[in-house]
């Protein structure tokens, strides 16, 4: 089971309260995690990456176990602690004061 | 008795206001998608219940809402536009071609006669058509496809396609207008496009009557006529009697020829509206005075309507798509301001009064009349 913690304004438009438990057939990936999002919740399709799997949206970071994973490859596994469900991946808007 | 929903998009969601005939006391609803961006909000003609809205955010880019029971709830619909083929390019402020990059929707314009067919105006400017109540988007290409498009460039707030207008009597003639490129016409649906821009004079641009380039913020029109439209140019108020073929200057006695909505009365098609705004460096009305003119003779003769209204220290913009009129027997005029106030007059302009006064910044007004 994979914990996924989003921002609350995506939490609001998928109307989710608290985090989304998923299951993952296969590597545990950003790739293969937000696939499994955007299926339980197609809204929010577009809203975190470009439709299709296209790139991350310029303001939205992913964290987890105290990394920065925004940079990192989608296919890349992600931290052990995540795919056993231990820790959360964090769908994150970025700051933007003003 | 029937009634009005007033549909006000701004900064921070989108709120329904609704009040009976009389237009005084009023029901406030909101904010619906609390803290996104609300381009644009707006009803089927064809049914009254069936509302579309434009959401979007910074972070999270577009998302299309759709309501089956007349804002009481919404339900997220499709969001994806893609522009059709290769988009090319059109000019970046520095003068560099930039490739077309789908931005927002700016504007939703409903199907006179099908609730699922709505029209989205973008920026990019590009027009796209959905007839399956917003599931699915298709652009209507020909329009970006222009000749003239790759020497489109963007005004100070994007090039958006902000105007979409359907003409009710010739079915399958449209009127969009872009920011800066201008006024276009289509005759066949859509399907193809020409500039429609004789008569224009803009002396932000090298060719002062060039075919395109010009930053037209809206184009209004009655519906019993069609072939008369009005428009808020960046500077200068116009009219055009044949359909958009040709315009003429109808700024006449105005203080300031710069503003943003234009509107028609409902039941006097030669009665319409703008809000005066100093000028293009200058976001605000002329003294600090909150003004909507009137013109009972379809321009050149304009009068102030003030009572109501703040007559000192008014230093709020009128966005180009936050003005609307209803089609009650005594036509009311809203429009909202970047100061959070929605105003309405049920009295066709003579009298205002604040719906309410402490809204984000308000984008777009809408109103329906209801049964």
């Amino acid at each position: 089971m994979i914990r996924v913690v989003l921002p609350a304004h995506l939490r609001a438009l998928a109307r989710i309260h608290g985090e989304v438990h998923l299951e993952v057939t296969g590597p545990v990936t950003q790739r293969s995690v937000l696939d499994a999002l955007e299926a339980r919740y197609p809204m929010l399709c577009g809203t975190i990456r470009g439709h299709d799997g296209g790139p991350r949206r310029a303001f939205i970071r992913f964290f987890a176990c105290e990394l920065d994973l925004t940079h990192d490859s989608p296919d890349d596994p992600l931290p052990e602690a995540v795919a056993a469900g231990t820790e959360p991946y964090l769908v994150v808007g970025a700051m933007a004061g003003g | 008795m029937s009634g009005v929903r007033v549909l006000a998009g701004t900064r921070k969601g989108a709120f329904v206001l609704t009040s009976d005939g009389t237009r005084k006391q009023w029901k406030i609803s909101g904010p619906h998608f609390a803290g996104w961006e609300i381009y644009h909000v707006k009803g089927s003609p064809a049914d009254p219940d069936r509302l579309y809205a434009s959401q979007s955010s910074g972070w999270s880019g577009q998302v299309i809402q759709r309501s089956d029971d007349g804002g009481a709830s919404w339900t997220p619909v499709g969001n994806q536009f893609s522009y059709q083929g290769t988009p090319g390019t059109h000019q970046w402020y520095d003068g560099t071609p930039h490739p077309w990059e789908f931005e927002r929707v700016w504007h939703l314009e409903p199907s006179l006669d099908d609730p699922d067919t709505v029209y989205a105006g973008v920026e990019d400017a590009g027009l796209f058509r959905s007839a399956d109540g917003g599931q699915s988007w298709q652009e209507l290409p020909k329009l970006r496809g222009h000749e003239s498009g790759p020497s489109w460039q963007p005004g100070a707030g994007g090039m958006c396609l902000h105007t979409i207008l359907l003409d009710p009597v010739q079915r399958g003639r449209m009127f969009a207008a872009i920011s800066a490129a201008g006024a276009f016409r289509s005759d066949d649906e859509g399907q193809t496009w020409r500039p429609i821009n004789k008569g224009l004079q803009s002396e932000g641009i090298p060719d002062s009557d060039a075919e395109v380039g010009h930053c037209v913020h809206r184009l209004a029109m009655h519906p019993s006529r069609p072939d008369v439209l009005f428009m808020q140019k960046h500077w200068d108020v116009m009219r055009s009697d044949n359909g958009g073929e040709s315009w003429r200057e109808v700024s006449g006695n105005l203080p300031s020829d710069f503003g943003f909505p234009i509107d028609v009365h409902a039941h006097e098609p030669e009665t319409i509206y703008v809000v005066p705004i100093t000028s293009d460096a200058q976001h605000f009305p002329p003294e600090g005075k909150l003004r909507v003119y009137r013109s009972r003779t379809g321009g050149d003769e304009w009068e102030p309507l003030t009572a109501g209204l703040p007559q000192q220290n008014c230093y709020v913009n009128v966005l180009r798509d936050a003005m609307a009129v209803d089609t009650l027997d005594s036509c009311g005029v809203y429009f909202g301001t970047t100061g959070g106030q929605v105003y309405v007059s049920a009295d066709s302009g003579d009298s205002w009064e604040p719906i309410v006064r402490d809204l984000p910044a308000v984008l777009s007004v809408e109103v329906q009349t209801l049964p």
